[in-house]
């Protein structure tokens, strides 16, 4: 083809590893976003819930007269006006509204739907309920006693999902006793290994209650149409797995019932389970005809919103002279609060943490989750990971120096690299670890600050140093808990060469959305603001398993790729059908489609696509895609490759102790993160910097105070989230380590952050004073105490293994 | 039920009147009764700054003010802001700088941002930190936020890892 006077040349491009700001920033940034406290209906009532204020109770009477006289009200609902209530929840050991008994503070006992919040709130307060007090059970260690008082002893109705298959923990319905959930897991010989080991150390740690904070609080609203069909807003990170579980529990048919969610504040992992003000606001609904909004307080949201899990955990380890990790056997108690959440099933990750960040040769877990009148914990970003972190990072400083061996050496030694399977059976065909460890502690100067503040720990003056390095193993690719983990993406090219991405895959604030338009744009040559994505309603996108585990960039990243390959191929063909010319000599670029060797443009995709949909054969160009990682679901032993790729990081922490005062700052700290790839610069910094913050409150400031199952501090005022003059300097690196089946090379990253920041903290304040203090948060008075040999005094763990 | 007031303010710029409950909030007035969503509940108790306004071009916590007492004051919410060619920097700082996650906290930071930069134009990184203490961020953990306002402040330099 000859070359017109007017001939277009595309230079090439990308959009891979830029700071694209996210999409839905503007929008954000000037109110405009609307989320579920901003969504009104016509004819919507309010929906509030009465709790029950006791922590362990047998219900005697509840009186609703008067409130159910209180013009405005609509519908006042108790147990037992919904006959057909079934249990919910990740162990099928909960009922939304409570029959008999209430077993924690935060019990849901009857609901009113009203005209207006303050016609509601004056309505629960006119509910009269008469309670019998029980024996309260807050401490797990005496919750797992024979004897114990029982928090369940009624035979619960068999059917928990999870709980029950058969690779999953055992869950003992209508047994005599509190265990809620039990896991072992063991790999080689510890014993043996014992035996032939030159150092052995143990520990017992003690991790607690902190809660998501997400700034957006909860809320829903429910809607019937005249045919009965349901239409819930929601938040839920998990809108598919929502819509079966919903129809369970109401009994109706999955496909009368369409989750649309708004954008959302914050989720964290909080809103992957459905809890009882949800089912709650659909029966309100329900019973008063008229769609019902149902928005918490913050200080509901403290109370009755799911926490992390807290752990008692003793660990025991041992190495060869020689630095080889030779056993590791780990014990821990779970307070499960009163009913089963995801935290509960928080050590299918713990166990990754002891088994395989390190090798170990030889490996032994064992956890029990005790039922008491806690509040129960969910899943929070890191799943369990900044609890056996902590430990796991604890003792690899101890054996270090039990050994005289240098503490980043000793690491070194033992990390797991490219082409390892561990113990547990995952496989790890990209790893960056030894890099992430080299990379922090080099631009940290860390082996020179580690050395130079032991040596200062006895110099005069009140503040000390100290430097602590921290690494993490986290699943980047997925995680096979369902039988599907995969994502469905539709892509569909319009006239005017728009592109609409619809994809089974939520934007939680995380970026999905933009990072998911990135692979679709690169992919055909189009600038961001060719794309409109639609991802946030069940009656239009494609099955995806939900926003957990890290996985979206990676799941629904090679979902959306591969839509985008296919309507590539589409597009190309059509044009080497029109100039006649392989399709292989052709490519997307700039909006255009070009000839590959030279850059030079020959028709815009706009003509292109309009010639292709105005012709004979009228052709649309619509894909879809359904993408299912390679990995596979672990045994009965848990053993198994449950991701396509994992994530790794090392993290050095900064800290001055003040020990005459006790508090510590966080000074600096260094992240190296392998993430595969970097597709959005801007993105991933914010997930990384957020992510060590949310880490730095974990070992710092944050803590919800229980005491007697009462919550002390259901409050910003009393519970302390960093603020913005606390933040640490944070220093990132990428180790880019190409993964194979990653989208463009990319990991998931979303969790990572969190998680080395406390045990990277804990080694820094021993690297400093010399104390190793085993409870978090570290606020002064935990420290102060630990310094002046008042330090809290540890229980062991309840059950050692046979 | 409850007693109610007729209160006449400027909103945004232009003069308006509402009837509202005497034991109402700013907030909720905004919100409710003005039909302004931008401004954001986190808390009710003056400890997240998600509600964050401008009142007589004082930044205040709108759910801690009552409703009543907007009455003869000049109120500035996110919308209004969004309209003030100033504002566009700052807003486009924000996106361009990655300080939104979910943003949810983002318009109260804008207003609180766009207060302290009016009150001290040439802040520095660590002003800007204390400028914006009373407003809880649970996604970016600030970074980002500290280096968009540093962006449009005076001394122009993103100094938040300085
Ligand atoms: S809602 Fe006003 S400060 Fe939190
Ligand atoms: S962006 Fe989510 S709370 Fe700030």
């Amino acid at each position: 083809m000859k070359v017109a006077e007017k001939t277009k040349f595309i230079q090439p491009g990308t959009l891979i590893g830029k700071r694209i700001p996210k999409m839905d920033a503007p929008e954000k940034a000037s109110g405009k976003t609307r989320y579920i406290h901003d969504i009104d209906l016509p004819g919507q009532l309010y929906g509030k819930i009465l709790r029950s204020e006791r922590v362990h109770a047998r219900i005697k009477h509840i009186d609703t007269a008067a409130a159910k006289a209180l013009p405005g009200v609509h519908a006042v609902i108790t147990a037992a006006d919904i006959v057909d209530q079934r249990p919910i929840g990740v162990a099928k050991d909960h009922l939304p509204l409570k029959t008999d008994k209430v077993r924690s503070l935060r019990d849901e006992v009857a609901a009113v739907a009203a005209e207006s919040e303050q016609i509601a709130l004056a309505a629960l307060r006119l509910i009269k309920v008469e309670y019998e007090d029980l024996p309260i059970l807050t401490d797990p260690a005496e919750a797992i006693k024979p004897g114990a008082t029982l928090i369940h002893p009624e035979p619960r109705q068999p059917g928990g999902q999870d709980a029950l298959k058969p690779s999953g923990p055992v869950a003992f319905t209508g047994k005599p006793d509190n265990i809620a959930m039990r896991f072992d897991y063991c790999h080689g010989d510890v014993v043996q290994a014992e035996a032939e080991s030159d150092a052995v150390v143990e520990d017992t740690f003690k991790l607690h209650y902190v809660t998501h904070c997400c700034m957006g609080v909860s809320g829903m609203i429910a809607d019937f149409d005249s045919s009965g069909n349901l239409l819930m807003y929601s938040n839920t990170q998990v809108p598919f797995l929502h819509k079966r579980e919903f129809a369970e529990y109401l009994n109706m048919d999955p496909g009368r019932i369409r989750i649309i969610q708004p954008a959302i504040g914050g989720g964290f992992g909080s809103k992957l389970d459905i809890y009882p003000f949800e089912v709650i606001c659909v029966f309100l609904a329900r019973a008063a005809k008229r769609p019902v909004k149902l928005v918490f307080t913050r200080e509901e949201e403290f109370i009755s919103s799911p926490t992390r899990q807290p752990v008692l955990l003793t660990l025991r380890s041992g190495c060869k002279r020689d630095g080889s990790l030779t056993f590791r056997t780990v014990h821990t108690l779970h307070d499960n609060g009163a009913y089963t959440s995801w935290g509960a099933t928080t050590p299918f990750v713990m166990m990754q943490t002891f088994s395989s960040l390190y090798r170990v040769p030889n490996c032994d877990y064992h956890t029990v989750a005790v039922y008491t009148n806690n509040p129960y914990a969910g899943s929070f970003r890191g799943y369990g990971n900044l609890q056996a972190t902590f430990a796991v990072e604890a003792h690899m400083d101890k054996l270090a120096e039990a050994i005289g061996m240098d503490t980043l050496e000793f690491r070194l030694k033992n990390a797991q690299e490219q082409g390892e399977v561990s113990g547990q059976g995952m496989e790890f065909d990209s790893c960056g670890f030894k890099e992430c460890l080299t990379t922090a502690a080099e631009r940290s100067d860390f082996r020179r600050k580690f050395a130079e503040n032991v040596k200062n720990r006895n110099a005069p003056g009140a503040i000390k140093r100290g430097v602590g390095i921290a690494s993490m193993l986290h699943v980047g690719g997925g995680a096979k808990i369902y039988p599907s983990d995969g994502c469905g993406t539709i892509l569909k090219l319009d006239d005017f060469g728009q592109v609409t991405l619809i994809t089974g895959a939520s934007e939680i604030g995380q970026g999905s959305e933009t990072v998911l338009s990135q692979l679709v744009c690169e992919e055909l040559g189009l600038p961001m603001s060719a794309l409109t994505v639609v991802n946030n309603d069940t009656a239009i996108t494609p099955w995806d398993v939900g926003v957990h585990a890290s996985r979206t960039t990676f799941i629904a990243g090679n979902s959306a790729l591969g839509a985008a390959r296919l309507a590539k191929a589409k597009v190309l063909a059509a044009a080497a059908r029109k100039f006649e010319c392989p399709a292989e000599e052709l490519d997307l670029r700039g909006g255009y489609v070009i000839k590959a060797a030279s850059g030079e443009a020959l028709i815009d995709l706009p003509r292109l696509m309009r010639n292709l949909h105005f012709s004979d054969k009228a052709e649309l160009v619509m894909t879809t895609f359904y993408y299912e990682p390679p990995s596979s679901y672990q045994d009965k032993r848990y053993k198994g490759n449950v991701s396509a790729a994992y994530a790794w990081a090392s993290q050095v922490v900064e800290v001055e102790v003040d020990t005459e005062t006790g508090i510590v700052k966080m000074t600096k700290i260094t992240a190296a993160h392998d993430v595969g790839r970097v597709l959005n610069r801007l993105g991933i910094e914010g997930q990384i910097e957020g992510g060590i913050v949310m880490g730095q409150g974990y070992a710092l400031t944050e803590s919800l105070i229980i005491e007697n199952g009462v919550m002390r501090n259901p409050s910003f005022r009393d519970y302390k989230l960093v603020t913005a003059p606390e933040i640490p300097e944070i220093d990132i690196s990428f180790i880019e380590t190409m993964d194979g089946e990653g989208p463009q090379g990319a990991k998931g990253v979303g969790e990572a952050p969190a998680i080395c920041v406390a045990a990277a903290t804990a080694n820094a304040i021993y690297n400093a004073t010399g104390v190793r203090i085993c409870g978090l948060p570290f606020t002064p008075e935990r420290v102060y105490r630990a310094l002046h040999g008042k330090g809290e005094k540890l229980y062991l763990a309840p059950e050692k293994a046979a | 039920m409850s007693l109610k007031h007729d209160i006449e303010f400027k909103l945004n710029g232009v003069s308006r009147c509402a009837s509202v409950r005497v034991d109402m909030s700013a907030l909720d007035m905004l919100r409710d009764v003005a039909g302004l969503t931008g401004t954001k509940y986190g808390c009710g108790e003056g400890e997240c700054g998600a509600c964050t306004i401008l009142v007589d071009g004082l930044s205040l916590n709108s759910c801690l003010m009552f409703a009543v007492d907007c009455h003869g004051r000049d109120v500035v919410t996110i919308e209004g802001l969004a309209a003030d060619a100033k504002a566009d920097a700052l807003r486009a700082a924000f996106v361009e700088h990655g300080a939104v996650q979910c943003g949810y906290c983002t318009p109260g930071m804008v207003m609180q941002a766009s207060h302290l930069l009016a009150t001290h134009p040439d802040a520095d990184a660590e002003a800007i930190k204390r400028g914006i203490e009373g407003n809880l961020c649970r996604c970016t953990g600030y970074t980002k936020i500290v280096e968009a306002i540093a962006s449009v402040s005076r001394t122009g330099k993103p100094g938040a890892r300085s």
